[in-house]
């Protein structure tokens, strides 16, 4: 009996360090497929602002990369916030309880369940076209579209957890400012916002982690022009988005670069997503 | 004089009144118009993947392999639908899924219990802290480290085992975290009375614990299903796609999602696009359907 046991528990261990052993892993691949461009570029591939596989006078920097995956997620977060902050007061609060809030809940968890390759679509089909309608840019690419795309994108992240948090506000205070005569408007930014405020924060916060990582979306829309965009409207790059576009042809001293821009994703994506879960641990 | 006073104050109040009452109303406005932005594009999306894929949509749609671009380009000359479908897509899909959640489901079982038992734990909560960032890593670099351990190491190519490999990384951690969160729900009284009868350990795992969280687990797996079928990036640098229907789980396969990343970068085959995401949306959309109805029935 007691033998029986211990197996089941060396079986349970033993699953449980298999995932320690991928992770670790990973990192480890990570590490050593960068060796090779951190060997010849050093540090400065971080600063550098060179994309330039010609053989011979190959130079590989992550600078403008780095830059587009900031740029792209900064600005599908300021689209994404009056939208969900909305989303998640008309479901946690006004319409709490309700058949109505249920159902747009349920339209907000499928927009979560698109898959990026058909977000990338309705983008370059139906997006596109508007943006140049609008006559922002000719061809319609850029970090604003794919920016845009984005916050469609982690729209529900961020709602889903909105939602807990404003959930969470007690009933009790809410009650008392609406005794005192306090408006809808009263206490949603006297009671909710300072009691949920920290939730609602790391909501972004991983919402912002989630936008980091996107990638096919983001090839469809943001152009693949290996510079840094110097407007809203310019074309750009991502990291995830440079990896699926010249994966295919890249060996050597290429993918290593490659690499190490993935190993620099997964930091910061990492550190973000670390953040975020800190915080939440906190409330 | 006191009549006149009061009568000033109670116009006052009501003006402010008045103006804080327009002020809620237009506040109220504006969160259920921006709501109503919010959930427009998944109306946008799914009209036009209706309107532009149902022609698309026939037999031939599920049985046939994809056409090459010359079959298409004629069939768009002539004005007729494209021949052919995308039946090494829905196989490659299949396969794949099926591979990985082979793999996902006993492994993330195994360790959602593993954290339900010994949650307070200190290597419990590391364990519990690798699974969260390892459910943050972006999909591509999934697909870049199924690259480098399976394709370089395993099946000396692109592979049908690499993808679902890269699909298992990524089904791992909802999983586990789905496990241990339906276990925590079960009374602990359950377990307790299996103890006190004797019951050995591995028992109480199998005929006490995972029959009583039945409902949950398959609302996990089919959730972490969802997640996965429509992935395109880490197949790319994985199965890599094939025209034909492949099974071998050493060679390279296609997927319904690296199709339409093919027909979107192949201006002849624009009309399979939207049949081709029609289907995905369909999928994804249905098990998403299905595991909400099992969260609803069991909370009745």
């Amino acid at each position: 009996m007691l033998n029986g046991e211990k197996i089941t528990k060396t079986i349970l261990f033993l699953a449980s360090l298999s995932i320690i052993l991928i992770a670790s892993g990973m990192v480890l691949s990570l590490m050593e497929g960068t060796i090779p461009a951190f060997n010849k570029f050093g540090l400065k591939f971080i600063t550098s602002t060179d994309w330039n596989p010609t053989e011979g006078k190959e130079s590989y920097g992550a600078l403008p990369f780095i830059v587009g995956t900031v740029v792209t997620s900064v600005i599908a977060i300021i689209i994404c916030l009056p939208l969900a902050f909305s989303t998640s007061l008309f479901i946690g609060e006004i319409y709490r309880g309700k058949k109505i809030a249920s159902f747009i809940g349920t339209m907000v968890d499928m927009l979560a369940g698109i898959p990026s390759i058909v977000y990338g679509l309705w983008g370059f089909y139906v997006l596109r076209p508007w943006i140049v309608e609008m006559g922002f840019n000719d061809q319609g690419y850029g970090v604003f579209t794919a920016g845009l795309i984005l916050a469609i994108m982690v729209i529900p992240y961020a709602t889903s957890i909105s939602v807990e948090m404003i959930k969470m506000v007690q009933n009790d205070l809410k009650e008392a400012a609406y005794s005192l005569g306090a408006t809808r408007k009263d206490v949603v930014f006297n009671v909710i916002l300072p009691n949920a405020r920290s939730g609602i924060f790391t909501s972004y916060i991983l919402a912002f982690g989630r936008a980091l990582g996107e990638t096919m979306a983001v090839t469809m829309l943001i152009g693949n022009s290996n510079i840094i965009p110097k407007s809203l409207f310019d074309t750009g790059n991502t990291m995830a988005s440079l990896i699926a576009n010249q994966f295919g042809e890249a060996d050597g001293l290429k993918l290593s670069s490659l690499v190490a821009i993935a190993l620099l994703l997964f930091v910061i994506t990492g550190l973000i997503n670390g953040l975020g879960k800190m915080l939440i641990k906190k409330i | 004089m006191v009549s006149s006073i009061t009568e000033i104050k109670e116009t006052s109040n009501h003006q402010k009144w008045d103006a804080r009452f327009i002020k809620d109303k237009i506040f109220t406005g504006l969160i259920i118009l921006f709501s109503l932005i919010t959930i427009s594009p998944i109306v946008l999306i799914i009209s036009k993947l209706i309107s532009k894929g149902y022609k698309q949509i026939n037999l031939s749609f599920f049985t046939e392999t994809t056409p090459n671009t010359y079959q298409a380009m004629l069939a768009n000359e002539a004005g007729n639908t494209i021949p052919g479908g995308i039946l090494n897509g829905i196989t490659g899909t299949i396969l794949m899924v099926f591979l990985a959640s082979l793999m996902a489901i006993p492994i993330g079982v195994l360790i959602g219990i593993y954290l339900y038992e010994n949650g307070t734990k200190r290597y419990a909560k590391i364990v519990k802290d690798i699974t969260d960032i390892l459910q943050g890593v972006p999909s591509i670099v999934l697909g870049l480290i199924s690259y480098f351990w399976v394709v370089k190491f395993i099946t000396n190519g692109f592979s049908a085992l690499a993808g679902s490999f890269a699909l298992f990384i990524m089904m791992l951690p909802l999983i586990i975290r789905s496990t241990e969160e339906t276990f925590k729900m079960i009374p602990v009284s359950i377990k307790e009375a299996g103890f006190a009868l004797g019951v050995p350990y591995h028992k109480i795992i199998f005929r006490i614990l995972i029959p009583s969280g039945l409902s949950g687990l398959i609302t996990g797996i089919l959730l972490a299903t969802s997640r996965v079928i429509g992935e395109t990036a880490p197949l790319m640098l994985t199965a890599l796609g094939s025209m034909a229907v492949n099974l071998n789980i050493e060679k390279p396969t296609s997927a319904i999602p690296l199709l339409i990343w093919e027909f979107y970068n192949d201006p002849n085959m624009v009309d399979l696009i939207w049949a081709s995401s029609l289907l995905l949306m369909m999928l994804v959309l249905g098990i998403n359907l299905i595991s909400k109805m099992i969260i609803s029935k069991r909370n009745l």
